[in-house]
């Protein structure tokens, strides 16, 4: 039944993630015609202006909100995995939450974007080694005490950001206020972001049905041909990575990690050969249509995308929870 | 034909010794029976037998080879394992999990044949759940669970099986329709079976040959009938015994 099913979801799917960039660059204050935007699309620069908006603007801006929908989506169904919890996203082992501290305290000391982001990384870098190297302190690295201590790094950085926001001066809050819930409107050079979705992809595919073992617990893993704690470090360096990629290029953007990759599974089951690189196309689409609304529907003012995922997201995901019983 | 040997094994768990220099060689169409008291490490021998537990001396041989030289993919071809608990029940239907036993014979990026669904259909059927494939893992109960794994070790088609407790959470009629089914499968050439049970009258229906585990790492090993009496038994389990004889079988009963 769900596997006759993913075929299907697969080739909407496929079908429906070029539409949205379509949508993405239609949509805007410059009314560009179909016509015109295939022209532009083409190379054809005759009309120079939509040829820039096009090109420098609506593309990159497109193609950086597919790239991060993709990697959160596909860093949550990691997560899920990896912590063997539903509940899990990307930003539950708190690798956010270094990005946002190190990304806030660069806005505070009055830094660029291109610093923000560079030091957004570092964050997130740094946050993960820190809760990687935590929780294998002591004890055996199990999933849980992982999942403990990414909570509770979580919640110290949690403390840190409000401080910062606490003391900022008031001019400065709107826009960390845009950061922590994920805003695109910096977001002009997709190409890194793109090749670390591809990068991830690729490296989750080649472990798709290792993963699909891992849903059975790791004894089983292991009795069935594979290691499980190499196979656990590789997710966690991947998701973690791919998470990093996402916070540095949009903040932190809620909703699309935790809700893809159910709704995928409600829709297809849990094979990951097909929820993998389902989750990087809905995900992309999605925040790709996101972000589109969040610039364009209380235009000239934007919203931070994060908010738009969140009040589009919930009632479908509801919506299809209650009807799958 | 494999067998499977152990030399001089020698486990323990947190400074108590398990078994000391066990040496035993379980060979095809046998179906042998780990029995002990709680504690006793029954478990820890049976990941032993498996690969999954490294011992603190001595060796464990399929074949010729030492079981710590093959990949863990020839492993899980030469053997499957039931455990004593499933671990957390993560979203994923029946079918699913009973397909995840063809994993060691499937290539990377080869999708499933015809052929592997099959074996899962025969798995199924052969546990009774042919009517459940698309029913997720969460709405079953413990007992339906429990088949779910066994097919899923059916389906990996292991020529040795190494059982933790099978009969785990299974009605009476489950527990003698399951415990036959691995009989018969052990009766293939080729296979066998090692399963850890507690109730002494399924060892003695169903085994062939036994190990028992008692305290201080001692072990006594052979055919069922040469170790399994009433003196043993009581030395195992340190409680008092009734044997009743009905036709020519003994059965045990705590008193």
């Amino acid at each position: 039944m769900l596997m006759s099913r993913r075929p299907l979801i697969m080739l909407i799917l496929l079908v429906a993630a070029p539409m949205t960039i379509w949508f993405a660059l239609i949509q805007g204050s410059l009314d560009i015609g179909a016509a015109q935007l295939w022209q532009s699309l083409r190379g054809n620069a005759d009309h120079a202006t939509a040829y820039q908006v096009i090109h420098e603007l609506r593309l990159p801006r497109a193609l950086s909100a597919f790239a991060v929908g993709g990697l959160l989506a596909l860093s949550g169904a990691l997560l899920q995995v990896l912590l063997r919890n539903p509940l899990a996203d990307p930003y539950v082992l708190g690798i956010s939450g270094g990005a946002a501290v190190a990304a806030l305290l660069s806005m505070l000391g009055g830094l660029g974007i291109g610093w923000i982001r560079g030091n957004a990384f570092l964050g997130a870098l740094a946050s993960m080694m820190l809760v990687f190297g935590l929780s294998r302190l002591g004890a055996a690295w199990t999933h849980n005490r992982l999942l403990l201590t990414g909570v509770v790094m979580a919640a110290g950085w949690g403390a840190l950001i409000s401080l910062i926001l606490a003391l900022a001066p008031s001019a400065q809050v709107q826009s960390m206020l845009f950061w922590l819930i994920g805003d695109m409107s910096y977001s002009t050079q997709p190409g890194m972001a793109l090749l670390a979705l591809m990068g991830g992809l690729a490296v989750s595919l080649w472990l798709a049905r290792a993963l699909n073992l891992l849903l059975r617990g790791e004894n089983t893993t292991a009795a069935l041909g594979e290691n499980p704690v190499y196979l656990r470090f590789v997710i966690y360096l991947v998701a973690s990575l791919l998470t990093a990629m996402a916070v540095t290029l949009a903040g932190s953007v809620g909703f699309v990690g935790l809700v893809i990759p159910h709704l995928l599974r409600l829709l297809g089951g849990s094979d990951h050969r097909f929820l993998l690189p389902a989750c990087v196309l809905l995900g992309g689409g999605f925040l790709t249509v996101a972000d589109t609304l969040a610039r364009s529907w209380t235009a000239p003012v934007p919203l931070p995308v994060g908010v738009i995922t969140a009040l589009l997201g919930v009632p479908v995901f509801l919506f299809l929870l209650v009807r799958s019983r | 034909m494999p067998s499977l040997r152990a030399e001089e094994l020698s486990l323990s768990i947190a400074g108590r010794r398990l078994c000391d220099k066990l040496s035993v060689t379980l060979h095809p169409s046998e179906n042998w029976v780990i029995l002990g008291a709680n504690g006793s490490g029954k478990t820890t021998l049976l990941h032993t037998f498996a690969g999954l537990r490294s011992p603190d001396g001595g060796r464990v041989y399929i074949d010729e080879t030492a079981i710590h030289r093959m990949t863990s993919r020839q492993r899980a071809q030469h053997i499957g394992v039931l455990f004593q608990d499933p671990e957390t029940a993560f979203p994923a239907t029946v079918h699913e999990t009973v397909m995840t036993g063809r994993y060691p014979h499937l290539d990377r990026w080869r999708w499933e044949s015809k052929e592997d669904y099959r074996a899962v259909d025969m798995a199924l059927a052969a546990v009774g759940m042919e009517g459940m494939t698309q029913r997720p893992l969460a709405t079953l109960s413990g007992g339906e669970r429990r088949r779910v794994e066994i097919a899923a070790l059916l389906t990996q088609d292991a020529p040795i099986c190494l059982l933790d407790e099978p009969t785990n959470h299974l009605d009476l009629r489950h527990q003698i329709h399951i415990l036959e089914l691995l009989a018969d499968r052990a009766r293939r050439s080729g296979h066998f079976n090692i399963s850890v049970l507690h109730d002494v009258n399924l060892a003695t229906r169903f085994g062939t040959h036994a190990i028992l585990l008692f305290d201080n790492g001692e072990y006594l090993h052979g055919s069922l009938s040469e170790v399994l009496n009433r003196a043993n038994l009581e030395r195992l389990y340190h409680c008092r015994l009734r044997e009743i004889r009905d036709e020519g079988t003994g059965w045990f009963l705590p008193m």
